[in-house]
């Protein structure tokens, strides 16, 4: 019974953990498979050409995800083509704030132009599993073997409003290390914006 | 004639009192957190789109030295897009009328400052920073006026 009770109690730990670590940049990216706005599941297994992707954890409604659309669009444009496509993920619970369902990711995706997946997290487990804390909350991934390991997580740059001319584009830096078979020099950066709208308990 | 003026001026000039928004970067925000070692600061993070923020933002602006009992300074810093001043920021502290010093962070680095204010911060607000003499407290998240007094007398 105590062993039980002791089982239990480190299985709520980790269960806890989940859901404010983020994943270091070294470790397996868990395997994704969501439903996007069309309805139809996405997976990282629908890209088999793909050499990694750009994760990103966005919503309809933070100012700061709201300031970094156009980049994260010039993002998927720019990097596609090199093998690294993007895939958005609404981390929000739906209830919790208001703004994030399913059909106002449809509305929103459509009004906005999106040109890239952009998938529910029903239950939010791949927001726990990956550790998103923001939106935005960028995870760069690159294939090795049959997976996908984290090389980069957290911001797109330095400059959420978008004016200083001077920003660092860590997102884009990262990609390109990786595209030239070296480790990103900035692996892990704060992802400034709102936080993640967890389901009430 | 004179005089009218010279009220109607004081109106104006006091009427902006209220009201003046200046930028600030973190470095400036420490030198002025250094003057009066007696003076607890309080510094809270917030933006008009911020809605936990603006709920609380009352709590901060009725806190002061007068009911407290001890020499307190409230710091209102707006991290506000730039662009959103004259369209959202300045309206909105006119309406609640600020009677607190109310800056808006003048960093561009987000990456930099967040680290300045506290390396604890991931970057979200609401957030409050208490500093008193050489300790510092920084609380990311929402307050009510109890929890305000309680981590007010907890660093004293």
């Amino acid at each position: 019974m105590k062993i039980i009770l002791a089982l239990l109690l480190i299985a709520f730990c980790f269960g806890a953990k989940s859901q404010t670590t983020t994943l270091a940049p070294g470790t397996t990216a868990p395997q994704i498979k969501l439903k996007n706005i069309d309805g139809k599941a996405v997976s990282l297994s629908d890209y088999p050409s793909a050499k990694g992707f750009i994760i990103a954890f966005i919503c309809n409604t933070c100012p700061y995800s709201k300031a970094y659309e156009q980049r994260i669009i010039a993002l998927n444009k720019k990097y596609t083509t090199l093998g690294f496509p993007l895939i958005a993920i609404n981390p929000n619970d739906p209830e919790a704030f208001g703004g994030d369902s399913f059909e106002d990711m449809k509305a929103y995706s459509k009004a906005k132009g999106f040109t890239f997946p952009y998938l529910y997290d029903d239950g939010q487990a791949i927001t726990a599993a990956y550790g998103a804390k923001s939106t935005p909350h960028i995870f760069i991934l690159s294939k090795t073997g049959n997976s996908f390991i984290i090389e980069y997580t957290g911001a797109i740059d330095n400059d959420t409003p978008g004016d200083d001319p001077a920003k660092i584009k860590y997102a884009e830096d990262a990609i390109n290390a990786v595209l030239d078979k070296k480790k990103p020099t900035v692996a892990v950066t704060r992802a400034i914006g709102c936080r993640v709208k967890w389901k009430r308990s | 004639m004179k005089i009218t003026t010279i009220l109607l001026l004081f109106c104006i000039t006091s009427h902006l009192e209220a009201q003046r928004i200046q930028p600030i970067t973190i470095d400036e925000l420490n030198e002025r957190t250094h003057n009066g070692p007696d003076t607890t600061y309080i510094i809270n993070f917030w933006a008009t789109w911020c809605k936990p923020c603006v709920k609380e933002l009352p709590n901060f602006l009725s806190f002061d030295s007068a009911y407290i009992g001890g020499k307190v300074k409230v710091l209102l810093v707006s991290v506000d897009f730039s662009t959103e001043v004259n369209r959202k920021l300045i309206p909105f502290i006119k309406k609640l009328n600020f009677k607190k010093e109310t800056y808006i962070i003048a960093d561009k680095n987000q990456q930099e400052y967040i680290v300045k204010v506290d390396t604890a911060w991931s970057g979200a607000i609401p957030a409050t920073l208490f500093i008193k003499g050489n300790k510092r407290k920084l609380v990311e998240q929402s307050l009510t006026y109890d929890e305000l007094l309680q981590y007010y007398k907890n660093i004293q």
